[in-house]
Parts: C-alpha cells; structure tokens; sequence
C-alpha cells in the first residue's frame, strides 16, 4: 500500500470515529470494561497459579512408620512403597536424624530439648514421599495409609487441594465473563460501523463507480474498529500497570505471607499490558470485519 | 480498428419483471462517437449500465476491450471501471464535498500521487469552465453547473471511454454546445465517447453515429445519423 493511501485511511479511519462520537463512547467503554476485567482475572489467574506452583514443589507427603518397627519391618515397608506408581521420589529419615532437624529448627532453645530426648526418642522414623503431581497425594495417602507398619500418613493436604479447586473455578468463571463481555464489545463495536458504513453508503457507491478498489473501501473500516480497541485498552493499561505496581510493592515487599510469591512486575506487568493492547485491537478488528462482511456489499 | 464495447444477444430484466434489454447486438470501435437516443424509458440507460457492470445482463454477453464481462473476476471490476469515465444521470455528486474535491475523489480513490492531483483537477475544472468555483459545494451551483462537475471527475482520469447519461439535459443551449466541444476534444485525442440524450438540435447538427432503441431494442443504428423523433 502506498503511504499516501495509508495516510488516507487513518484520516478517514479517525474522522469516522469522530462523527459517530456516541456509538464511538459506547463501543470504546466496552471494550474498557472488558479489557480492565481480562487484566484483573489474568493477573489473579496467573498469580494463583504461580502459588499453586510454588505450593506444589513444596508439598511432601510423610509416611509415620509404627513406634515398634525394627530394621527389617522398615526395610518391607520401603520396598512396599517403592511399588508405588506416581511417585518422584522417596526419602528415608530416621528419627535420630528427625530430632536433629528439629533441634536445628528450634535453634536457641533447641539444646535443651535435645538433652531431653536423648535417651527417650519420642519420633518416628519417616519416609518422604514426593508425587510426580499434585493431584496423586489423595490416592497415594490412601494406599499408604492401608500398607503395615504405618502409623500415620500426612501431607499439607487442605491447602493445595483448595487452591487448586479455587484455581479452576476462577478460571472457568473468569473464562465465562470474559467471553460474554468479549462478544458484547465486539457486538458493539460492529454495531458502530455499521452505523458508519450506512451513513456512508453513498460515498461508497460513487467510490465503486468510479474503481476503487474493494480493499480501499474497506481499510478504513478497520482502522476505526482497530482505532477504538486501541483507545479502549488505554485505561485497562494504565490500571495494570498503576494497580500491579501498587499490589507487588504492598504484598510482596512485606512478605506478608510467605508462600505467596507474586510474578515480578517486570516482566509480568508489561507483558499482561500487551496482551490487552492485542485483545483490544483483535476485538476492533474482528468487530469491524463482522459488520463490513454483512453490510459493505462490495 | 479495434473493437472497444461489443454486446451479443444481450437481455436485461430487472428484478420487478420488466425486461428492460431485449435482445442487444452492438459494436463500438475505439474511437467512436456514438449518440443512443429513443423514448424515455426504451432502456438507454440499462444499455450503458452493462458496459461499465453497474448491472449484468440476464443473458448474453459483453465484452469491453476483448474482455467478456462475465469472465470478470470481481476484484478486477474496478480496473475496468477506472478504464470508463461516466457521467451519470443523476450526477452522484457527494452533497459535502467542494467541487474540487469531487473531482479529485476520483483520483484519490485510485491512489493516483497526490502530486499529480492538483494539477490534473485545476485542469480539468478549467475545461469545463468551473475553475472559479472549485470551491462551492454541489447545493450552491446549478443543474448544469453540477453537470459539469460530474463530467470533469469522468474525464480527470483519461479513460479510454467516457460514457454520458443525459449530459445536457439541464442545459442552456450556449453551454450544451460548451460541453459537446469538450467531447469532441476529447474524442478526437482517441477517446470513444458513448452518449445517450434526448437533444435534437446537437444530434442532427453533429453528424455522429445515431443508435436508436426502443422498447429494449436497437431500432436503428447508422453512421451520421439524425435524431429521428419529434424534438
Ligand atoms: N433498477 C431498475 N429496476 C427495475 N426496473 C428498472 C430499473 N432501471 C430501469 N428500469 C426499467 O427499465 C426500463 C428501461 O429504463 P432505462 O432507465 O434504461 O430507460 P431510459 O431509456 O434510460 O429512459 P430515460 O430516457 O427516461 O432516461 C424502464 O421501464 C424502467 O422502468
Ligand atoms: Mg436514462
């Protein structure tokens, strides 16, 4: 395309958006309302899922072996438990190797207890399990709980399993609203055109009379859908940016709770701004190419 | 000579049933200088409409330059187009622009260099005698004066062919025969120009080749012909 015809089309691309200043306004605060909540969901998705994750490389599952077991009933056990499928790895500690770590944790007051114990060990010797996913603790506790020699079975069972649960119905219901509200800018934004290629129909004849090219006439339809889902992912951007910023400096600079650890703002921050800037001209775009397909008969 | 528009056994009927074409044989060599007369209503207009494919025939075929019209594909229709310059019957002026920018729209929509623009549409609007008045916009000028204006943005791209609808209908006598002198120059820089009109007076005193239609039909088509009906 020659500059001058490019120069052309966001001319008139801007003047449609101009003359059409309401449906512009209502076109450009959907495709806001929309953008702001994508960034909101994303970046609460994104954040949950990086917790999850952290959550997860941490979890462990420890296997109590019975007070009484000797040597060999604790080398039945291990091999029992070497059977099991879905498992990462297995760890054996005994419970003289138990109560030093648990000094060590204690540190200042950790001398005197140990002194206390010494003679009378009143822990268990534990196997460490790691499941290659998450999602094996349930079933793999179960079998376990079943095998001999076990006295306990214990895993940090209620936070995983919540936030994995809370993950995947925020993403379901986040997925749901964006999709409706997504449909709506679009729906709107086409409806805007439409207005434009109506009040235009006119100029558009005399423009195929006198052989101008289809794709002429419809470039400019484009840069008006395209311009109004960039200045609709203004606002949403500038939330992002301002908002994220202020979240990972208040929540993840304090360290108030020590398993959240939130995406860095750069990358994350930009990055999620780009996408909206993308989704806002993809939801221009595809507005305008839906009402230039049905009404520009070209 | 070369054939420019040649029509075969071209029938047109529109969608209300009436059959507006019934049976068209023609050939127009490059050139030309045609004059289509006959009654109102007798289908002038959906003749020209073929050539430049505002319509397509209901059966039969056109071809423009050798070109059947119906092999056309349609990305190429407005190449054919920017080879015909017409000037319509009710001139299809944009109400909002100037007179000027009228003219210029033609070019623009081509992606003719803006360079080339002015020059060619200050020259034009001088040939039509509306230079001081590229300015005004279509509502501050007469029927004639919009005329001209249509016939200017016709001609600013040089077609090969200049088709004209009723170009004098509106006009005062002195400025009809204006307007013809600017087809005849440029029809004899080898430009074929087709024109449909009800002007007695300009077809009998110009010696052209007359086609005469009526009800569909081509009645009557001769070398330097006469108009043939009561003015
Ligand atoms: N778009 C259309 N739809 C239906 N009928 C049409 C259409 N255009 C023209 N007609 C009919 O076709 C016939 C021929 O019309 P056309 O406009 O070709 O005549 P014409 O010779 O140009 O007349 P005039 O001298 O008044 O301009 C007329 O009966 C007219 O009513
Ligand atoms: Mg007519």
């Amino acid at each position: 395309m020659k500059l001058s015809t490019a120069r052309r089309h966001i001319i008139e691309g801007s003047r449609n958006i101009i003359r059409n200043s309401w449906m512009t306004v209502a076109s450009v605060g959907a495709v806001t309302t929309t953008l702001i909540l994508v960034g909101i969901f994303l970046a609460l998705i994104l954040n949950l899922n990086q917790v999850a994750e952290n959550i997860e490389q941490d979890v462990q599952m420890s296997v109590y072996v019975e007070l009484g077991a000797g040597e060999e009933e604790v080398e039945e056990l291990e091999s029992n438990l070497n059977e099991l499928s879905n498992v990462r790895s297995i760890e054996y500690s005994s419970k003289e190797e138990e109560l030093n770590k648990l000094i060590e944790d204690m540190g200042e007051s950790g001398d005197e207890w140990g002194m206390m114990f010494e003679d009378s060990n009143p822990l268990n010797d534990v196997f460490i399990i790691k499941a290659s996913d998450a999602n094996y603790y349930k079933s793999l506790s179960n079998q376990v709980k079943e095998m001999d020699y076990v006295d306990d079975v214990d895993y940090s069972q209620a936070t995983v399993e919540r936030l994995l649960t809370f993950n995947k119905y925020a993403r379901y219901i986040g997925l749901g609203f964006i999709t409706a509200l997504l449909f709506t800018a679009i729906f709107l934004i086409s409806n805007t055109i439409r207005m434009t290629i109506i009040a235009r129909q006119n100029e558009i004849g005399i423009m195929k009379l006198v052989g101008a090219k289809n794709s002429f006439i419809r470039w400019p339809f484009f840069i008006e859908g395209m311009l109004m889902g960039v200045i609709g992912s203004i606002i949403p951007i500038a939330l992002v940016l301002a908002g994220y910023y202020y979240l990972y400096d208040n929540v993840d600079g304090r360290n108030l709770l020590p398993f959240v650890e939130l995406l860095p703002f750069n990358p994350f921050a930009w990055q999620l701004s780009l996408l909206l800037l993308g989704l806002g001209v993809f939801i221009g775009i595809w507005g305008s190419v839906m009402s230039v397909r049905k009404f520009l008969k070209v | 000579m070369t054939s420019m528009i040649k029509m075969k056994k071209v029938f047109k009927v529109y969608k209300n049933g009436v059959t507006a074409l019934n049976g068209v044989d023609v050939n127009i060599e490059q050139g030309d200088f045609v004059y289509v007369v006959g009654p109102s209503g007798a289908g002038k207009t959906s003749f020209v409409k073929m050539m430049y494919r505002e319509e397509v025939p209901s059966k039969g075929e056109v071809y423009i330059n050798g070109v059947e019209l119906g092999t056309l594909k349609k990305k190429d229709v407005p190449f054919l187009r920017r080879d015909i310059g017409v000037i319509f019957q009710d001139f299809k002026l944009l109400q909002r622009k100037s007179v000027y920018e009228n003219v210029a729209f033609a070019l623009e929509v081509i992606e003719e260099n803006p360079k080339k623009i002015r020059r060619r549409v200050m020259n034009v609007l001088d040939q039509v005698g509306l230079k001081h008045k590229a300015r005004f916009i279509p509502a501050q000028l007469s029927g004639g004066e919009q005329q001209r204006v249509a016939i200017a943005r016709a001609i600013v791209n040089n077609p090969k062919v200049v088709i004209a609808d009723e170009p004098t209908g509106n006009l005062d006598p002195e400025t009809s025969w204006g307007i013809m002198r600017t087809f005849e120059d440029i029809n004899s820089s080898g430009t074929t120009v087709i024109m449909a009109t009800h002007s007695k007076d300009i077809v009998d005193k110009m010696k052209k080749r007359v086609i005469a239609m009526e009800n569909g039909q081509i009645v009557r088509d001769e070398q330097q012909g006469e108009y043939g009906y009561e003015a």
